[in-house]
């Protein structure tokens, strides 16, 4: 099986309408969301949910009020910033937002009056679409450990692909470079970086390469509205020639591609330029893909 | 006062319009660039930087001489960042939360902490705005703790503008906490939209009170407008959908230029949240209920009423 994550450093330069076009033109295939803190796929795949699950990930502290002697040892321990004083000033309380689960409070209070609770992170499911299953999530709001939710995802959807014989782990991904994506591309067999012709997504098109070498993983670039800068289009495809990583092409800046996500369709089934676009890079992920296919197994 | 730009959405317009609202501002302004996976700032406002601190956090390391291999610290740790081997621990540095607590639990004192790089501080003035930028450094996966140390360099007193990840978790979280404002910006489609309610849930849970702007505001288009007005939610700045400011921003360019009318529209939306701020500006927003005021170690003193680690 392959493992296909579709990244961008930058946020907002279409990821989520490039995969959804993906999700339409590629075979068998198991779709996973690993943008778990925003989630979009769902509201272009409409997704018919047939398994949700709990996600539980890490601790918070809680004082007993009754039993707080008020002696400041949980604040004066905690690192996080997550204790002070409450009410008349006769008790303690934990932030559980700032709370990292780290039980130095628990262990070092002298009354023993600090619990410590599992935490409930968010929810993920198990659905099916008209392109097939597809692995989505939903972070709790203010959640942490968002990358142990992309891997727990993953996972399940690895599981799928395995049982029902599918070749493909079709990947969206999560902006920026730290943990959601680090969690959403080790162990994938190739990433393409979705970029937009802007002195930024250019910036962050060289952080997040730097990442995927890092990983060795093998990498390619397709700049989406290219024609807004064509000058820029070429930095970050020269940008990206010198550091190795592949061209897969561009896509045009046409209107139909919101207009698409209104009608809760994806670009290629909606039509338009953009879709043609879309399709030519499709086809040469799918070249560069089915190659890797060929140098692993001989 | 400190007012935050934030949006759950990636590529809304967060940098366009911090970069912009704080060139119009009127007084001393920092700018603090907390997207520190991607910051992008500077792109805009190319400060001439002054200075630049590596950012640390404490990691354990062990005195092999003073351990006993009894497991005591591994069985503490909640991260796993501790192996337990028969020969003593195993740190995994890049999993540690820095909280400490294997320390305090080996019976010997055989572990002490350390400081693990993670990224970049720099400062720098671009003519009148001092920009306050962090830099993680790339395979880092924790971006909290340099979040963090960016807005404890916020000056105590004048305006803090500060730029926020995308996205709803812990580094929006530590960006957004202490904050006076939250500018949420969004765009007209049905992704700006469903990742605006994820903003709008993320700034309630945390007690700050907030407005939206529109971006790429499309006549016609009320999705986001029928949305607010549900919730009671204040429409403070509509940005219309613009080829020449994407051209400008994609240049790196300011869009004050492009866009004749933006000056006057962003001097009106600083003046409008100050008025929802109040007077009483400084710690609390008006809907808080009372933080605790406590100082971090580390927090330089006199500025408890601008503390928020």
């Amino acid at each position: 099986m392959q493992q296909l994550a579709v990244i961008s450093g930058k946020g907002g330069t279409g990821k989520t309408s490039v995969v959804a076009c993906f999700a339409a033109l590629a075979g068998e295939k198991v779709l996973v969301d690993c943008d778990v803190d925003a989630a979009d796929l769902h509201l272009v795949l409409s997704p018919t949910i047939l398994e949700t699950h709990e996600f539980r990930s890490g601790h918070v502290a809680r004082i007993r009020e009754e039993d707080c002697r008020f002696c400041g040892e949980c604040m004066e321990s905690c690192r996080f910033d997550a204790i002070g004083p409450v009410g008349d000033g006769f008790c303690y309380q934990v932030d559980p937002i700032a709370c990292e689960g780290c039980r130095v409070c628990v262990e070092f209070c002298p009354a023993q009056a600090i619990d410590f609770e599992e935490r409930t992170c968010g929810e993920w499911f198990i659905s099916e679409t008209s392109h097939g299953p597809m692995v989505h999530a939903r972070l709790g709001i203010a959640a942490e450990n968002s990358g142990k939710l992309v891997t727990t995802i993953r996972q399940a959807g690895h599981e799928i692909a395995e049982n029902q014989g599918r070749s493909l782990l079709l990947i969206d991904g999560p902006p920026g470079i730290g943990c959601p994506v680090i969690a959403s591309i080790t162990g994938t067999d190739f990433v393409l970086v979705v970029a937009e012709p802007t002195l930024s997504s250019l910036h962050d098109f060289d952080r997040v390469i730097s990442l995927t070498a890092h990983f060795r993983i093998p990498t390619a670039v397709c700049v989406n509205k290219w024609d807004l800068n064509p000058e820029i289009t070429r930095r970050i495809e020269q940008a990206a020639r010198s550091r190795n990583v592949s061209i897969a092409g561009r896509v045009r800046y046409d209107p139909a591609v919101t207009q698409a996500q209104v009608k809760r369709l994806s670009t290629v089934e909606y039509g338009g330029q953009a879709a043609d676009d879309i399709r030519k890079v499709w086809e040469r992920i799918r070249a560069r893909t089915t190659g890797l296919v060929q140098i692993d197994s001989h | 006062m400190k007012i935050a730009i934030a949006s759950g959405k990636g590529g809304t317009g967060k940098t366009t319009l911090a970069v912009n609202l704080a060139l119009v501002v009127p007084e001393a302004v920092a700018l603090l660039d907390c997207d520190v996976e991607e910051p992008n700032c500077h792109i805009f406002l190319a400060p001439t930087v002054d200075r630049s601190e590596a950012i640390g956090v404490m990691v354990p390391v062990v005195d092999p001489d003073r351990c006993l291999a009894c497991g005591s610290c591994s069985h503490f740790c909640q991260y796993h960042a501790i192996a337990g081997l028969d020969t003593g621990p195993l740190i995994f540095p890049e999993l540690c939360h820095s909280c400490g607590g294997c320390v305090r639990v080996c019976p010997t004192g055989a572990m002490s902490e350390t400081t693990r790089e993670i990224g970049l501080v720099e400062e720098g003035w671009a003519g009148p705005v001092r920009v306050i930028q962090g830099r993680l450094r790339i395979t880092e996966a924790s971006s909290p703790p340099l979040i963090r140390a960016v807005k404890k360099r916020a000056p105590a007193d004048g305006m803090t503008l500060i730029d926020c990840p995308p996205g709803t978790s812990c580094p929006v979280i530590a960006a957004l906490r202490g904050v006076d404002f939250a500018i949420l910006v969004t765009e007209p489609t049905p992704f700006g939209l469903h990742d605006l309610r994820l903003a709008v849930g993320t700034v309630r849970t945390l007690n700050i009170a907030f407005g939206v702007v529109v971006n790429r505001a499309q006549a016609g288009n009320r999705s986001i407008h029928e949305y607010c007005e549900a919730e009671r939610i204040p429409i403070l700045l509509e940005v219309p959908d613009s080829r020449q400011v994407a051209e400008a921003y994609s240049k790196g360019l300011s869009v004050l230029d492009a866009l004749p009318g933006l000056r006057g529209d962003l001097d009106r939306l600083y003046r409008e949240i100050k008025i929802r701020v109040g007077p009483e500006t400084g710690s609390e927003p008006r809907e808080c209920p009372a933080p605790r005021q406590k100082r971090s170690p580390d927090q330089p003193a006199g500025r408890d009423s601008q503390s928020q680690s």
